[in-house]
């Protein structure tokens, strides 16, 4: 397992590496001079060339590449070059626990809605509820998240006055405030999350009440509940695992929209604004930890597996 | 092995009796004879909507935010443009961009994948560790990425969007050639001297080409949504072109007055994604299909 864990990790290094020397390549190679875009092309020649200088912009490559690590290691990621010049890093540090708050109550809303719906789904196959259930994880995976969010304002906020709109509180302004301004963004994000792992719990559970075990289970006389909660699950739960990953890519990709539906300043409206404003050390950021939080959690869920599944062992 | 090679040559031709059974699953199919109804109305609104939509989708010309009614079914946005007209326009953009994105990404992706996984070795290896890296991210993820360094309008924003759906079909085609390889018809065709080339065009392709088919539909859905959500981030086309995402942007600021410009384009999104899911749904059964990439 430690072996396996270092490997993994050395892995995911080298992912972020790999990320992280292609957003500074691209960001310098690729036509458009983003110093044009800062002086919005009046900037005369001389101005260009000093702020070039200034943002170390003129040093060969491979000196503003070391560089660049150097900084970027003592958490230095440079200054928003568009409106009020903070440092990238400073931005980070204010952006991330929205989104990261953002996700994760999707994902338990998510869960809590899917969980229950699949395995209702599943253990009365064919009925009513069934049908309910199955269309509407459709609809849920066919419908683009910012307009659910759009729905939801609509009908929550503008007709019923229930929840608030846009914007976002921080905990430390209190639970209410904070949970009353990320319920609707959440729903929005978790709804196509729901729908995938709704209908992979309803068909990795009744693979599972296929099988002979199940049925040696039934023959001991045991009852519905030990039968389902304690049999069938765990065992449905490995392939939802398998796709949780997925899934929670989904559900951050999200994020990085409804985020703008809802004016909350996460990663995502910070990646947005910055690419339509040309902001390429904002973006350059954002399109770091964002990426990060992607190689975590798929390293995350990797390591799920050896917990839901102990069959699985990664040392041999 | 010889018995697999006989049971193979005697095998009825299967196409036809192919095409006879999927018409029959379409036709049982509830979901997805609904589907291929509506995908066949967004299509043709999509050739030829600027033909029958009742007016000019950019034009000006009546009250600001009128609410649906017989002269405009869908209302009128906050600039007096008829929805309905924009909607009908904004199919076409939507379904070309979700068609020919996912058509150059199964090219050049099924591309990759065949060469990696049928000659192996350090070709392998290369392509490979590139699709491994972008496996790791979602594909909107990606898009998002690649109209940053690219560019806004449509061709960069179908650049943007094949790319980041190559890794898709790159690791199908991999994963399906890798098993075939070890056919013993294509062993068979080495031994006669059968070019590498015609190996994998002849042999390869149409013994994968079920997963790969199942993998357009699914990425077809996606690649729409996709070009919805960066249309809506302001990423999309052009301010000027109607599509579904931008007119749902710019009624952003006008929904708690006007409930339809809201509703309506997202519907139309809405559809045409679920249309493609239940086609694909029944694809996957009818193929027997079972390991694709359900994200986007």
């Amino acid at each position: 397992m430690t072996r396996y864990l270092i490997r993994r990790g050395i892995g995911a290094v080298i992912v972020m590496w790999a990320v992280a020397t292609l957003v500074f390549f691209i960001v310098r190679l690729v036509p458009g001079d983003p110093i044009a875009a800062m002086l919005f092309d009046t900037g005369d020649a001389a101005a260009v060339e000093q702020l070039r200088h200034k943002l170390g912009l003129d040093a060969p490559l491979y000196v503003q590449y070391v560089k660049w690590f150097w900084l970027m290691f003592q958490g230095d990621l440079g200054n928003s070059i568009y409106g009020s010049h903070i440092p990238v890093a400073q931005e980070i540090v204010e952006a991330l626990p929205r989104t990261l708050s953002l996700a994760s109550l999707g994902f338990l809303i998510a869960l809590v809605i899917a969980v229950p719906a699949g395995l209702i789904a599943a253990t009365r196959r064919n009925s009513l509820l069934d049908h309910a259930v199955t269309t509407a994880a459709f609809l849920g995976l066919s419908m683009p998240d910012f307009w659910t969010g759009i729905l939801l304002i609509i009908l929550f906020a503008a007709t019923l006055h229930w929840l608030p709109a846009i914007g976002y509180v921080p905990l430390s302004g209190g639970f209410w405030p904070w949970l009353s301004h990320l319920i609707l963004p959440a729903v929005a994000v978790g709804t196509t999350f729901s729908a995938i792992i709704a209908r992979m719990i309803r068909s990795a559970m009744l693979e599972v009440l296929k099988t002979d075990y199940m049925r040696v289970a039934r023959a001991k006389g045991l009852t519905k509940s030990t039968l389902i909660l304690r049999h069938a699950f765990p065992n449905a739960l490995i392939p939802v695992v398998t796709v949780m990953g997925i899934a929670f890519a989904l559900l951050m990709a999200g994020a990085v929209v409804v985020e703008n539906v809802f004016a909350i300043k996460g990663l995502g409206r910070m990646l947005i604004q910055g690419i339509l404003n040309r902001d390429y050390p904002a973006v350059q950021g954002a399109v770091l930890v964002i990426s990060a939080i992607f190689v975590f959690s798929n390293l995350l869920v990797d390591l799920l597996y050896t917990v839901i599944d102990p069959r699985i062992r990664y040392d041999k | 092995m010889s018995e697999a090679v006989l049971g193979d040559i005697a095998l009825p031709p299967r196409r036809r009796a192919g095409w006879v059974q999927l018409r029959a699953v379409l036709w049982r199919d509830k979901k997805a004879f609904i589907g291929a109804i509506l995908l066949t109305i967004f299509a043709l609104l999509a050739a030829i909507g600027p033909l029958v939509s009742p007016y000019d989708p950019n034009a000006m010309t009546f009250d600001m935010l009128l609410p649906p009614s017989w002269i405009h079914p869908l209302g009128t946005d906050d600039l007096g443009r008829d929805l309905l007209s924009r909607i009908i326009v904004g199919t076409q953009v939507s379904l070309f961009v979700g068609v020919s994105t996912v058509a150059i990404a199964l090219v050049a992706g099924v591309t990759l994948g065949m060469l990696a996984g049928y000659f192996g070795g350090w070709l392998d290896h290369i392509i490979m560790r590139y699709i491994d890296l972008q496996w790791a991210f979602p594909n909107f993820i990606i898009a998002v990425y690649l109209v940053a360094v690219f560019g806004t309008g449509l061709s960069n924003l179908i650049a943007a969007i094949s790319l980041a759906f190559l890794d898709d079909f790159a690791r199908v085609a991999r994963g399906m050639v890798l098993s075939i390889k070890e056919e013993p018809y294509i062993a068979a065709a080495k031994t006669v001297g059968v070019s590498h080339f015609r190996i994998m065009w002849r042999h390869v392709l149409p013994n994968a080409a079920a997963p790969i088919i199942v993998q357009a539909t699914v990425s077809v859905s996606y690649a729409i949504l996709a070009e919805a959500s960066l249309s809506f981030l302001g990423l999309g086309v052009d301010a000027d072109t109607p599509t579904w995402g931008l007119i749902l942007s710019d009624a952003r600021s006008f929904i708690s007055r006007a409930w339809w410009l809201g509703i309506f384009p997202g519907l139309a999104i809405m559809l045409t994604v679920l249309s493609i899911n239940f086609i694909g749904d029944a694809l996957r059964d009818f193929l027997d299909v079972r390991e694709t990439k359900d994200a986007g």
